[in-house]
């Protein structure tokens, strides 16, 4: 069981999340200009990475706010939990976030900036 | 020509309404050890699910009619009626006891949707949507702990705190009202589960400790 630290609520267990798959997949700016190919490689091709990957999130058991997180898919290591429409961080990451049992978030410190700008437009 | 009477306690349906774990009302009873964890389906409610911003104007206005909008992950506000319960950065769980419902002669979702008025976000009337179960007693913290991965001791935890999580593998919204007392809000379709998923867990307790 991954404890995934959500930036609103503080460390839950994985159960309480919903994947996202890849995260920084930018809508086409236009996409009437693509062709079948490029289409379709925006819709369904995504990075298979042995190693440090970007990918989405949401806490849907909780305060339901979607979030990007830096995993390690052959450690499951958890590198950075940062918020939607923010760039991939470089390394090294911020500190990790508190570990241990699943928390009931009265330490966490920052709400998300309540984005209001529709889903991919700022990926 | 209406029935004028009929229209009394909503066209006299109150009177025929059921709560949705009304029928374990019994095994809550035989399932409950006095002084040391006790279970019961609590009264309607009256629930209203609230978005809006709390910084924006709108959130001013609910928040005076609210008595304020909890700012983070588990905090409650409210009033002694009522009170509001933090499920997101821009969510909230308004609760109030059953006679605040418009129809039974109460005010609350009218005044809400009033204050929300032209303000980005949605004021929705949801009593019907949860139940509320009340578990208390010493032992209340160690039947939840069965299925709730949170750390529920009191340090962490303290009375008037309200968590969105998972107990028993279903979604609940947790309220810690006392040292000793917990409310769960299960959706009305999980109350059977869950009730009876809390009977389990209290079965030991019943029996005398083992060494």
């Amino acid at each position: 069981m991954l404890l995934i630290s959500c930036p609103n609520c503080g460390s839950r267990d994985e159960t309480e999340f919903h994947y996202g798959g890849q995260a920084h997949v930018p809508y086409p700016e236009n996409p009437n200009d693509l062709t079948d190919r490029e289409w379709a490689e925006y819709l369904f091709y995504r990075e298979n990475t042995k190693g440090t990957f970007a990918e989405r999130w949401v806490h849907s058991t909780g305060c339901r706010q979607w979030f990007n997180m830096l995993r390690d898919t052959v450690t499951y290591d958890i590198q950075a939990v940062y918020p939607m429409g923010v760039p991939r961080p470089a390394a090294p990451f911020p500190p990790a976030a508190d570990t241990g049992t699943a928390s009931t978030g009265a330490a966490s410190t920052t709400p998300l900036s309540p984005s209001t700008a529709p889903e991919g437009a700022t990926k | 020509m209406a029935n004028t009477a009929a229209f009394t306690g909503i066209n006299g349906l109150r009177e025929i309404r059921r709560s949705p774990a009304s029928h374990l009302a019994e095994a809550f009873e035989t399932g409950s050890v006095q002084g040391t964890v006790t279970l019961n389906e609590g009264p309607f409610q009256t629930m209203a699910g609230v978005r809006v911003d709390p910084r924006s104007e709108a959130g001013t206005r609910i928040g005076s009619v609210t008595g304020g909008l909890p700012v983070r992950c588990g905090e409650v506000r409210g009033t002694d009626r009522v009170s509001v319960l933090w499920l997101g950065p821009q969510e909230f769980l308004v609760v109030a006891p059953e006679d605040a419902h418009d129809s039974l002669g109460g005010d609350l979702i009218g005044s809400l949707k009033s204050a929300l008025g032209d303000g980005a976000g949605q004021v929705v009337d949801l009593s019907a949507n949860r139940t509320t179960f009340e578990l208390s007693g010493p032992q209340a913290r160690a039947v939840l702990e069965k299925g709730c991965a949170l750390d529920l001791h009191p340090r962490v935890l303290k009375p008037g705190t309200a968590l969105n999580t998972e107990v028993g593998n279903i979604p609940v919204v947790l309220f810690k009202t006392g040292e000793e007392s917990f409310r769960l809000f299960p959706r009305a379709s999980f109350a059977d589960y869950l009730g009876r998923w809390l009977l389990d867990a209290m079965r030991e307790f019943a029996s005398p400790e083992v060494p």
